[in-house]
């Protein structure tokens, strides 16, 4: 295989002339919505309560007008009610990670597990993958979407799966050393555990045969990556997904790392400001909204991410010509309105990376007292600083608070905690916690 | 090749087709699948101009043919095959042929029309066998060929078949197809409506499922092939027999 082969796994979608690409997109657009209105009950009430006839339905522009699909619709007709086919047609059922809140189902036809697998080669195969790699696959085997979905894009790529799990983190680097992984694709947060083992273990990077790491499924700063790949000397790229529309394979970065390139032949992206739900154009940071065109088990009209992210319309050297969206900044849920300023947990992480001595693992906890957010930010610090006297704790605080205060314009509390003491579930971080009132 | 966006087509108050979007790449053999009545024919010929879009836009080789004449049509390269052969039976075979080459003539590559005849004769050796017999006298598939032949005479860049299959014998059904396959391989760039959805599936790069007159379903032949529901309306799927094994 040529390298220029090996690059893009189907150029003839991944390099499609755009003109090309917008009538697929109409055409897959306008067969969706004819499906979702004989098949699924809820848009077919939700249209004509909009008086929307989708006959009338002329061009990528208008789809605009149609209603959201969020994350209460899907957990309202939680099993099956959004499913399109009958359930005999079904071959996968996943969940949505729950990251937030109560986890709803999804369902895959074999054609849908079919592009699936598809658009995961790709991703991986953007990240540097070719069918020569060992891939080890750390994340959780179960109703989550990651595993499953970059495990048969690896298969489908011919690659050697080696399916891990989530393990701890020691046993991910034995495995990693004894089966001479070259790929790693994980969270990113459960790689930097990884790393962290790596020196415990005095297991030296250089000796290994890890060359690429994929991580996805929470939001990571440029910083995070750059220790992660100081830490396990790799290239590390970024890729993007959702059980709700699919899983990973959504997008995923190239190795030019400028953005996440969309899978625009089989989705249609939207940004839009989370507040007055107008689209916003390409460059301006607002929720991405993604519509399905060819899931056939559960389509969905533009489903509310709550991810932040914006599309980038120029054109990728890699020779790919779609469009590309920024690295994920964070949810809509976690950003914090602190004293009227907009924060991101995202914006505290890349603060925490730079400070010396800390570990980059942190929460941040929201309170509401009186009327006024309240947030503390936990950090995990190494044993000697925790252990060492109050005095220099102190003085890291204090350094923490300053940089907090510089970057985010606002002031918040922190608070040092010993290693491991912050939680992790299924080898995703949890970031945010917050206890304020739901109105 | 061809593009189609948001095309409504019909006849007087009745609305056949609805906002239809699709296209055909050049070296693609596209297939159109759909029950009875779905619209299939009257995509077709509003494609060759026999019937008016009534909004949207057709494409035919870089041209907006929305508005041409069927004869324009014809002239920029897109041939019809219609449903039920037609064939002028009291004419010779050749000249049923030649009567296909009038645009080769309008072209002043009148020179070309005995190679035309050559090539369709090495497509269909039974129609240079018969050359001199009326076309009447032809069984269905000769008929058919025939048809076929006719339509490449005038050399086109798309050839659409409405039902090429239609009322033949399997044996016969299984020669058309092969050659509708050669027809492609030889580079003529092909759209094809069938009701024999499996057979055309088989042969297709791509295809559409048409219902009511408008596409719910688009697709490479592979992903139709075992999409369930194509399977179940179209592919005769035995819908009894997977209920037996579900309960």
């Amino acid at each position: 295989m040529k390298p220029s082969e090996s690059r893009i796994w189907e150029p003839q979608c991944e390099c499609m002339d755009r003109a090309e690409l917008e009538q697929l997109q109409l055409e897959r657009l306008e067969a969706t919505l004819t499906r979702v209105v004989r098949h699924v009950p809820f848009y077919r009430r939700r249209f004509e309560e909009l008086g929307f006839d989708p006959d009338e339905f002329r061009s990528l522009e208008e789809l605009r007008k149609l209603p959201f699909t969020t994350k209460a619709d899907l957990r309202e007709n939680h099993p099956y009610g959004l499913f399109a086919v009958p359930l005999r047609d079904v071959v996968r059922v996943h969940a949505s990670s729950g990251t937030t809140g109560l986890s709803t189902a999804v369902g895959y036809t074999r054609n849908d597990m079919r592009t699936w697998s598809t658009l995961t080669a790709r991703v991986l195969v953007a990240g540097g993958v070719t069918k020569e790699d060992v891939v080890q696959i750390g994340f959780d085997y179960g109703l989550f979407t990651g595993a499953f979905g970059l495990h048969q894009g690896a298969e489908r790529l011919g690659a050697s799966v080696v399916p891990v799990s989530s393990a701890d983190a020691r046993r991910q680097v034995g495995i990693m050393r004894d089966y001479r992984t070259t790929a790693l694709v994980t969270t990113p947060s459960h790689a930097l555990n990884v790393a962290d083992a790596m020196i415990e273990m005095g297991v030296n990077p250089a000796s290994l045969s890890l060359r690429h790491g994929l991580f996805g499924a929470e939001p990571w700063s440029e910083s995070m990556r750059k220790e992660i790949e100081d830490k396990l000397e790799i290239v590390a790229t970024d890729n993007y997904g959702l059980s709700e529309v699919m899983g990973p394979g959504v997008a995923g970065e190239c190795l030019e790392r400028s953005g996440l390139h969309l899978a625009e032949d089989h989705f249609v992206f939207e940004v839009i400001d989370p507040e007055t739900l107008q689209p916003l154009p390409d460059g301006q940071v607002g929720e991405l909204v993604i519509t399905t065109l060819t899931k056939e088990a559960i389509p969905v009209v533009r489903y509310r991410t709550r991810d932040l992210t914006a599309i980038l319309p120029d054109r990728c050297a890699c020779g790919r010509t779609s469009r590309r969206m920024a690295r994920v900044k964070g949810r809509t849920d976690d950003m914090l309105i602190v004293k009227g300023a907009k924060v991101f947990p995202s914006e505290i992480e890349a603060v925490l990376f730079e400070v010396e001595g800390i570990a980059p693992h942190y929460q941040v906890q929201v309170d509401r007292e009186a009327g006024v957010d309240r947030v503390t930010v936990l950090v995990e610090v190494s044993e000697s600083i925790f252990f060492d006297e109050m005095k220099r704790q102190r003085k890291l605080e204090e350094t923490i608070v300053k940089r907090l205060a510089a970057e985010l314009g606002v002031t918040v509390d922190v608070k040092l905690v010993g290693k491991k003491t912050l939680e992790r579930s299924d080898g995703k971080a949890r970031r945010v916690v917050d206890r304020r009132p739901r109105e | 090749m061809l593009r189609l966006r948001n095309v409504d087509a019909g006849y007087g108050a009745l609305t056949v087709l609805r906002r239809v979007s699709l296209h055909v790449n050049p070296g693609e053999i596209v297939t159109i699948v759909g029950a009875n009545g779905a619209g299939k024919t009257t995509l077709l010929r509003t494609v060759a101009g026999l019937v008016r879009a009534r909004g949207g836009e057709l494409v035919f080789a870089g041209a907006a043919v929305t508005r041409l004449r069927t004869e324009r049509i014809v002239a920029l390269g897109c041939s019809l095959v219609p449903e039920g052969r037609q064939v002028f039976a009291p004419m010779e075979v050749r000249e049923n042929l030649l009567l296909g080459a009038h645009v080769q003539y309008a072209r002043g590559r009148k020179d070309e029309v005995a190679r035309d005849l050559e090539r369709v004769y090495g497509l269909f050796p039974v129609l240079a066998q018969r050359a001199r017999q009326l076309a009447g006298t032809l069984s269905g598939g000769e008929q058919q060929m025939l048809a076929i032949g006719r339509a490449l005479m005038a050399r086109p860049k798309l050839v659409m078949l409405d039902e090429p299959s239609m009322g033949l014998a399997p044996l016969v059904v299984k020669d058309i197809f092969g050659i509708v396959k050669r027809i492609s391989e030889e580079g003529t760039t092909v759209l094809l409506v069938e009701q024999n959805a499996r057979s055309a599936l088989q042969i297709a790069t791509r295809g559409y499922v048409l219902e009511t007159g408008r596409i719910v379903l688009q697709g490479t032949a592979e992903e139709l092939l075992s999409n369930r529901d194509v399977q179940r309306a179209y592919l005769g799927s035995d819908l009894d027999a997977e209920n037996r094994v579900a309960t």
